[in-house]
């Protein structure tokens, strides 16, 4: 393999120019749609950029400028505070759902479809002007609350709630992770779970000793792909909480770029906090998968 | 919820008993929770039909005391002098033709990827794995730039070019289903006569249908869902996609007859539901073999 040769035959040539003819749709759209996109918002990252005039080189004032907002620390707190909240809630349902699914009796399918069903939609923006009215002061959660005699909550307009309108709204949509772990509970042979019952093994200790760690790998993917999704939200904040309302504390990360560089035009402070966005997402994955030596495959524990 | 009598077997009534007393603690329960999951879009169903006075007052109820159109006639008639067909048909322009770009170009880039073996094919697929990990969200900024420059902002093509070149989702969904078929099928084709192009044609093209099927339905709710891409550069409410049209109708300024509201947003559902409930085992196994998320 290290021996190169350069003489090729003309099959040979006549191969490798088929392969980027059939890659060619994906290799023009990585270099214009992606690397050039990319290389070019590190520039605009350190410049001013109004869409108007020029950009201005500005060294590295949009990263200092970040430090010191205020909002952007509120965006930074929301987000993290949705991530963290919202994950493993919607991980959790969706792994106990999966688990009450895995089960050969009749009507599971129903089940599974109606489990699935706000998932499909749930991003849209129809189910976020929903779930607004949902959430409202005259809405159904608080006529259902009011019915067992507990007093209205105004849910989007309290800093402390209004965020989970937006992790219950994350929550609901557990769909696709549900369907994976089911697809993950299929693979565990049901002797492993004979054997733990022969030794007199309980339900709880099943769970911990054999479906967990046997389902460790596809709760990490999971938890990586939810994870990086967590981070990038953008509609539901601008919809259900009307841009991050009440006091930016669901101001989520990708809605106030989206504020400072198409509402205010400032291009180079929003690519600037793309940027930094792009560095704490790849950061956060890397840091999932170094420590996912430690409990993938091998130990019980839920990753955290 | 009949017990089962397994013929040869003599199940005793008591054995019996427990079995239905089983299957009522499971099926109770569950089915209860899946309506619980189900009631918040059930009940915007059941609001659209309700007299505005009804809509919060009954508020949790699902049967309307007075069924009435009126909500879909009043949210038909639109917003901004722009009547609500317009809407939809702009949302079946996008979401049919990002589909069908993107699928076709997934599909071409995938068996590049799979079949041929060409120099430099482990660089480029490494580079494509990478981009599957890179939120899009970081890209906006600089593509708004370039799209504005080419004096695309107002038209759809921004929405609808880059779907010319694949998604890395996609094109590795696809990839994992050709590497599944045997390679002999290529090899008796060459032997045949049978080109490249010609063995992705008559030969891949075909076997990969039920990959390219996921893959549609997915793109389908993606932009027949997306919000972001639209708001970004469609200034013009004749071009409005249902997303932007939904939030322009919700919009605390223009009033809010909620009734039209929930009549439309539920209109605007019904092409998702369609495609759940005729393509389901499509969805399952797409996601259940690589792990697609919706949204």
């Amino acid at each position: 393999m290290a021996q190169r040769r350069f003489a090729l035959s003309r099959r040979q040539l006549s191969t490798h120019l088929s392969g980027y003819l059939f890659i060619a749709p994906w290799l023009i759209g990585f270099f214009v749609f992606t690397l050039i996109p990319i290389l070019a918002s590190f520039f605009l990252a350190f410049t001013q950029y109004d869409t108007l005039s020029a950009p201005v080189w500005v060294g590295t004032e949009n990263f200092e400028r970040m430090l010191q907002d205020p909002r952007y620390w509120a965006s930074v707190k929301a987000t993290l505070y949705y991530v963290m909240a919202a994950i493993p809630l919607r991980l959790v349902f969706a792994l106990a759902v999966a688990m009450l699914l895995n089960s050969d009796r009749r009507g599971v399918g129903n089940y599974r479809a109606m489990f699935y069903a706000p998932s499909i939609v749930g991003g849209s923006v129809a189910v976020a002007v929903m779930w607004q009215q949902v959430f409202g002061t005259e809405g159904l959660v608080n006529y259902c609350l009011a019915v067992v005699g507990i007093p209205r909550v105004i849910w989007l307009g309290n800093p402390n709630t209004a965020i989970w309108t937006l992790i219950t709204l994350a929550a609901w949509q557990f769909g696709s992770p549900m369907l994976i772990f089911l697809a993950g509970l299929r693979q565990i042979p049901a002797s492993l779970y004979e054997a733990a019952a022969i030794d007199g093994a309980g339900a709880l200790s099943k769970f911990f000793k054999i479906t967990l760690p046997m389902l460790s790998p596809v709760l990490f993917f999971n938890l990586v792909l939810q994870t990086i999704n967590g981070f990038i939200a953008f509609t539901q904040a601008l919809i259900v909480t009307n841009n991050g309302r009440p006091l930016d504390t669901t101001l989520l990360y990708v809605l106030y770029v989206y504020q400072r560089a198409f509402q205010n035009l400032q291009m180079g402070y929003g690519a600037a906090m793309a940027w930094v966005l792009l560095i704490v997402i790849a950061m956060v994955t890397w840091l999932l998968f170094k420590s996912s030596s430690s409990w993938v495959f091998y130990e019980s524990k839920e990753g955290e | 919820m009949a017990a089962i009598t397994v013929p040869g077997l003599r199940v005793s009534n008591a054995s019996q008993r427990k079995a239905i007393v089983k299957s009522i603690a499971y099926h109770a329960p569950t089915l209860i929770l899946s309506l619980l999951m189900i009631y918040p879009i059930l009940w915007m169903f059941a609001s659209s039909f309700k007299v505005p006075a009804e809509i919060w007052k009954d508020v949790s109820s699902l049967i309307p005391k007075q069924p009435t159109l009126d909500n879909y006639f009043k949210g038909w008639a639109g917003f901004g002098g722009v009547r609500f067909d317009t809407f939809y048909i702009n949302s079946f322009i996008y979401a049919g033709g990002a589909t069908l770009f993107q699928v076709i170009s997934s599909a071409i880039t995938a068996f590049g990827f799979a079949r041929i073996r060409f120099f430099g094919r482990n660089f480029w697929f490494t580079c494509m794995l990478l981009t599957l990990m890179l939120p899009v969200q970081v890209l906006i900024i600089p593509q708004y730039i370039m799209f504005k420059q080419l004096g695309w902002i107002n038209t759809y093509l921004p929405l609808l070019v880059p779907r010319l070149c694949g998604s890395a989702f996609f094109i590795f969904m696809i990839m994992q289903f050709i590497r599944g078929l045997p390679k002999e099928l290529d090899e008796a084709a060459r032997i045949d006569g049978c080109g490249t192009i010609g063995i992705f044609f008559r030969i891949i093209l075909p076997l990969i249908q039920p990959a390219m099927i996921t893959a549609a339905i997915f793109t389908f709710y993606w932009t027949w869902e997306d919000f972001m891409g639209p708001l970004l550069y469609l200034g013009n409410p004749k071009m409005y996609t249902l997303s932007l049209a939904l939030r322009g109708f919700a919009d605390p300024g223009t009033g809010t007859d909620w009734g039209a509201i929930f009549a439309m947003a539920s209109l605007s559902l019904v092409p998702v539901f369609a495609i759940f409930v005729f393509f389901q085992r499509y969805l399952v196994q797409g996601i259940s073999t690589t792990g697609l998320t919706g949204g």
